[in-house]
């Protein structure tokens, strides 16, 4: 009977982890067309107890208003979420002024122009798919607000995209209007390098605006907007896992003492 | 005391008063206080009280995720972002049904699995396991119809591909699918249709669920032994041994699915569900939730469109007559050691399977699905029905109290000598 007590034992945990198990299955199940391994960057979101990097989001938001909403919209956003990031009510009302929005009808049925209120959403900067299409060679650069969770590899991903531009090799011929990227899937993308050069952007705090740093800032920034539950979510888990711990030492030690008298 | 009036135990006079006239709490004490059940259970009977939770779970979280939900193609997928972003713990509501569905899977999947290995489905439970086959299926329907609403690229290529499925069916085909579509594509009166349905099908499960219970308080529950109860030395009341037992799996459920909802909230879902539908764009690859992996191996290691929809439909259909392709008398594989080792087989090829379902239909998967799905039927078909025959069984033990009640004798002598208590 020990063999068959053993084997069940076996095959009920086997049960339990394979749904662990289906993770790492079902993930690089997906992964595997494009069989891409990203260089590997720590974030300070990472792992059981990752929070934010509130400097670096503030910059990567510097980063983005600058370059990237150029091109790409964020309309999942208000601008009162950065006060998430630590600014101050006042700060985002200041940063939300320097933007016009389309407001209206006026009592004349007229549509306006007035500065942003904390409670707008980011301007997109087209008013349609095909303005942003017409200004982009054809190519659609897509809303950023969940861009890290609608890639596989998310935040690395986005910082191998965004680091990966180089001279096609030997043999490769560009189409017309399309750069040479290591990362992106099939590695012909029509997103010119939006940061090549150091000092693109103006740090405020000091911070060296190298290239890998504005990246990594923009990171930082785009998992915040995609998952701004991540840092109450992790937290509230880790107590979550240690109550059910000890709930889970109590449940079993009154099993045994109600099944003690049962031989 | 008047006449009509069940007499009752209660001594609570309130209670007793609506007990005599609703004997509710009498039927609780009877059907989960007192209940004798086989006492030598182990964890894997812990399954089927976890499903009736989880069930709860996805009911609970459901009702509230459809206050906030807007069932139309042009909002769905924001309504869901602001879900997770604007309402308070939506977050934490909407990850919890999302992963709610694949728990609710893997626990389903590891109580069939229980009964496949025990012999469960056998006389007398026939009708128990085919009530449960038939939750199982409309769990499938659930899921598949709520994977749609948050509208997402994966959402509305699934729901495309899976529909289309049925144009395979000659003549009628593509009527039906038109039907099923409210038009002629997957559109907005298919998301509302979807969300009406995906609302609905959850509470028709708990009425099957309730057939399913009420079927098992008629023969009572089966065990590893597989081998009847033959009197009060080989049973436990209900309350409070298997209530204990049932808390400590229950707790342990409970850590896998924080671990999954908490620190892991998108690694059983696919990354293009974050990307809003767009009818113009296909992705590469088209797959569904992983919990349809199996079957969509299946699907896809037929050449023939209709043969491959009529074996999905089959690999499950054929749980219904197991109870009559199994000829064996004798329920627990522990006492079948020829069919036990192809069970088992059996088992690497449900997950061989649903390894190849996520994987694009290409070489060597496409061979490899073919090999694991013939044998998914060669056991059923053929080996069950013929081991019936041919195996000889070892022999089974007197009653469920003997080898217990020999836990401490020299045979199994030790200090793991309390076998029962172990698990
Ligand atoms: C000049 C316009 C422009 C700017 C500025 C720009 N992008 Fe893009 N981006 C695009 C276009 C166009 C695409 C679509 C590329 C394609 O599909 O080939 C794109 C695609 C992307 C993608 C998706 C890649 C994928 O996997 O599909 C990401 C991520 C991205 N951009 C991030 C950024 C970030 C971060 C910045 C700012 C640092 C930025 N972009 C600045 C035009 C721009
Ligand atoms: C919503 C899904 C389901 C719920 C809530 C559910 C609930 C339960 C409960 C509470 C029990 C009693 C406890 C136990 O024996 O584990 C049970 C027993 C049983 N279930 Fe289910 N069940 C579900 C699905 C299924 C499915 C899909 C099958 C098979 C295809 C199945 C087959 C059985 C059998 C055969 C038994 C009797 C087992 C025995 O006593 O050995 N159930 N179920």
């Amino acid at each position: 009977m020990r063999v068959f007590h053993s084997l069940r034992a076996f095959s009920l945990a086997a049960g339990l982890v394979a749904g662990a198990g289906l993770a790492t299955v079902a993930t690089p199940a997906r992964a595997a067309e494009g069989a891409m391994h990203y260089p590997e960057v720590r974030f300070s979101f990472d792992g059981l107890f990752g929070h934010f990097d509130r400097a670096s989001a503030q910059r990567g938001f510097q980063v983005y208003k600058e370059v990237c909403s150029n091109c790409h919209s964020m309309h999942l956003l208000s601008y009162r979420n950065l006060s998430e990031l630590g600014l101050s009510d006042a700060e985002v009302r200041a940063i939300a002024a320097t933007v016009q929005v389309q407001d209206g009808p006026n009592d004349e049925g007229q549509m306006f122009e007035r500065p942003a209120r904390p409670s707008d959403r980011f301007r997109s900067p087209f008013a349609n798919e095909k303005a942003a299409r017409a200004a982009n060679n054809g190519a659609l650069p897509p809303d950023l607000s969940v861009i890290t969770k609608a890639r596989e590899g998310g935040a690395e991903y986005i910082h191998a995209l965004l680091m990966g531009y180089e001279d096609p090799p030997a043999g490769v011929t560009l189409m017309p209007g399309m750069n040479y990227n290591k990362y992106f899937a099939g590695h012909q993308i029509a997103m010119a390098q939006p940061l090549s050069s150091e000092g693109q952007v103006e740090y405020t705090d000091g911070t060296k605006p190298t290239v890998e740093q504005m990246v990594e800032d923009v990171s930082q920034f785009l998992t915040w907007a995609a998952e701004p539950e991540l840092e109450q979510r992790k937290s509230l888990g880790v107590k979550m896992v240690l109550f059910l711990t000890v709930l889970g030492g109590l449940a079993y030690a009154v099993k045994r003492k109600v099944w003690a008298d049962v031989h | 005391m008047a006449s009509g009036l069940h007499k009752s135990d209660v001594a609570n006079p309130v209670l007793n008063w609506i007990d005599a006239r609703l004997p509710v709490i009498t039927m609780m004490q009877k059907e989960y206080g007192t209940f004798p059940t086989p006492r030598n259970f182990n964890y894997f009977w812990n399954f089927g009280a976890l499903a009736m939770v989880n069930l709860l779970i996805m009911i609970a979280t459901g009702i509230f995720l459809s206050m906030h939900y807007t069932a139309h193609t042009s909002m769905a997928f924001d309504s869901v972002e602001r879900i997770m972003r604007d309402v308070n713990y939506g977050w934490l509501l909407r990850y919890a049904h999302a992963n709610g569905a694949s728990m609710f899977f893997i626990v389903v999947y590891t109580h069939i699995w229980r009964g496949l290995y025990y012999g469960s489905y056998k006389a007398p439970r026939e009708l128990l396991w085919m009530l449960g086959v038939v939750i199982f299926l409309l769990m499938m329907a659930t899921a598949f119809m709520g994977y749609v609403l948050p509208w997402g690229q994966m959402s509305f290529w699934g729901a495309t591909v899976i529909t289309n499925l049925f144009s395979a069916l000659p003549l009628i085909g593509p009527d039906i699918v038109t039907f099923l579509w409210g038009g002629f594509s997957v559109d907005n009166p298919t998301l509302n249709r979807f969300f009406s349905l995906h609302y609905l099908m959850p509470f028709v499960i708990f009425g099957v669920v309730f057939l399913h219970v009420a079927a098992l308080h008629i023969t009572g529950s089966n065990n590893p032994l597989g081998i009847d109860p033959k009197g009060p030395q080989d049973t436990l009341p209900f309350h409070p041994y298997y209530t204990a037992k049932d808390s400590v799996g229950l707790v342990a459920y409970f850590a896998v699915f924080a671990i999954l909802v908490f620190f892991f909230p998108n690694a059983l879902g696919h990354p293009d569900n974050y990307i809003p539908a767009n009818p113009l764009v296909t992705p590469p690859h088209i797959v569904p939730e992983w919990y349809f992996l199996p079957f969509y191996a299946i699907l896809r290691a037929v050449p023939d469109k209709l043969g491959g929809v009529i074996m999905m439909f089959a690999s499950i259909a054929i749980l219904f007559v197991l109870p009559w392709l199994d000829t064996s008398p004798v329920r627990s594989m522990r006492f079948r050691p020829l069919a036990r080792p192809f069970l088992f087989t059996w088992l690497v090829s449900f997950f061989v399977l649903l390894y190849c379902g996520g994987k694009p239909p290409e070489e060597p998967y496409v061979t490899i699905s073919r090999v694991a799905a013939a044998y998914y039927f060669l056991y059923f078909l053929v080996i069950l029905p013929l081991l019936g025959r041919l195996e000889r069984p070892l022999p089974l033990p007197e009653s469920i109290a003997r080898p217990v009640l020999r836990g401490g004798g020299p045979v199994m002598a030790g200090a793991m000598s309390k076998p029962m208590e172990k698990a």
